[in-house]
């Protein structure tokens, strides 16, 4: 066979993926931070304000992407876990537990922001509104694949363990959410429907973009930081982890 | 084919009948728990009639989560489910079989202690029967559920809080079509489409869990 035929899972060795993750890294970093900036820069001062909301509709540039990026994070962390099983790659699995702090730390912003975001919209920090409640029960099951993951000392059996753990709710987030938003329906009337908002300001959707674009660039970012750090962390055993050591230890 | 799967229901129920205090102090549990609550929020009737499907319903999440760590330690401790595993019958067939054991001898009991509650609580006859029966049909997919959680914490330190952790999220929506069943039923617009939809996702559940509580079952014991 040729060389010419790239080989997707020459990075799925370890050793391989160490440095592109390096080299990688800082550009999305750089990325997340100059569309942080513009983002921010258009919610604040070139979206308008909101008719009947005023200045306080200003969190949905954080709320949202925050909100987006936490329920695709979960698809993404479950993707890595379906690819780990079937390939017994162990770089999918490290890919998967890099990404559960970020997911759930969206996922907490998410409800942080919705809460501060409520209480001067809705006259309350919480209801038990179809959204929220399954984005909470979303950081429960974020809460419980880290605390799984955690709680084994074989990494190879937190992996597959964790693995599981995440098809299992893969599986269960939109069971999750139709029967929230069923049992909702059933006992209290539409009061706050986000739903039926009145049509965005193309820049309000601009913002929102580049908020989640930011969002997006910033969770790659930090998760190939970690996935180097676990790298290092599972690999130490091998050679080629001790003159990397070495070499950073040189560069300190 | 069916050979494994008698013999192994056959073992885990006579080994329940011979340990029936397990079984009992669910049951026990179950009512106290149930019993707790006319202290917490007052014994107001008609509040006490409202609330009842759904403290029932939490209750049997519990009773459930609580006794679910019975399902594979002891098997665990004591090598059987090694040698379970290494024996050349489909590990599906056999995991169905100790998840429907645990079902007639956990669940099932908690299903017959219901309707003594529900009157403890002031239901009236058509609400028990419509809570008893889905009580009948939600709690095969707690047990399958939860049986993918057991294997998941098996023999972890702090196993009992973890598995609480894992599985609850997933109770939610039984609970919500369980409890809600009763109020439907209450509101006249008929159980009907909750007692399906419990059934639809039990069923599902017995498709889909066997097969990650037994895969789960072989990451714990290698």
């Amino acid at each position: 066979m040729t060389r010419s035929r790239f080989n997707i899972f020459r990075f799925a060795v370890p050793q391989n993926f160490y440095p592109l993750a390096g080299k990688l890294a800082p550009i999305f970093a750089v990325t997340a931070a100059v569309l942080f900036l513009a983002g921010l820069w258009i919610s604040f001062f070139i979206a308008p304000t909101d008719a009947q909301q005023g200045e306080v509709y200003r969190v949905i540039f954080i709320h949202v992407p925050a909100a987006w990026m936490s329920m695709f994070i979960y698809l993404v962390m479950a993707f890595w876990s379906a690819v780990g099983l079937v390939f017994n790659t162990r770089l999918s699995a490290m890919m998967a537990h890099a990404l559960a702090p970020t997911g759930a730390m969206f996922c907490f912003v998410a409800l942080w922001t919705g809460a501060l975001w409520g209480r001067p919209t809705w006259g309350a920090y919480w209801v038990w509104d179809a959204r929220l409640t399954s984005q909470l029960l979303l950081l429960f099951l974020y809460f419980g694949y880290i605390a799984l993951i955690n709680a084994i000392d074989d990494p190879r059996r937190a992996d597959k363990a964790g693995a599981i753990l995440a098809l299992v709710g893969a599986i269960n987030v939109p069971i999750i959410y139709f029967s929230v938003k069923w049992w909702n329906t059933l006992h209290q009337g539409a009061s706050v429907s986000l739903t039926k908002a009145p049509s965005m300001a193309t820049t309000m959707l601009m913002g929102m973009l580049v908020m989640a674009f930011a969002a997006w660039a910033y969770t790659i970012a930090v998760t190939l930081w970690r996935v180097r750090s676990l790298i290092l962390e599972r690999e130490r055993n091998a050679e080629w982890v001790n003159e990397e050591l070495d070499r950073l230890e040189a560069a300190a | 084919m069916l050979g494994p799967f008698i013999a192994v229901l056959r073992r885990d129920l006579l080994l329940a009948w011979r340990g029936r205090a397990d079984v009992l102090v669910t049951i026990g549990f179950f009512v106290v728990v149930a019993c707790l609550f006319p202290f917490g929020v007052g014994a107001e009737p008609n509040q006490l009639r409202e609330i009842a499907p759904g403290i029932l319903w939490v209750d049997a999440l519990l009773a459930t989560l609580l006794s679910l760590h019975r399902l594979f330690a002891q098997d665990h401790a004591d090598g059987s489910l090694e040698q379970l595993l290494l024996s050349p019958e489909p590990t599906v067939l056999w995991v169905s079989a100790k998840v429907l054991a645990y079902w007639l001898t956990t669940s099932l009991p908690l299903v017959i202690a219901a309707p003594g509650l529900g009157l403890l609580f002031d239901m009236e006859q058509g609400s028990l029967k419509v809570l008893c029966l889905s009580l009948l049909l939600g709690t095969p997919m707690l047990s399958l559920l939860g049986a993918v959680g057991a294997a998941l914490t098996l023999g972890l330190r702090g196993g009992g809080m973890l598995l609480a952790l894992l599985v609850l999220p997933l109770f939610v929506p039984v609970l919500i079509f369980g409890a809600g069943a009763v109020d439907a039923y209450l509101g006249g617009s008929g159980s009907d489409a909750h007692l399906l939809l419990l059934a639809g996702g039990s069923l599902a559940a017995l498709v889909l869990a066997p097969w990650a509580c037994a895969a789960a079952l072989r990451i714990a014991a290698e």
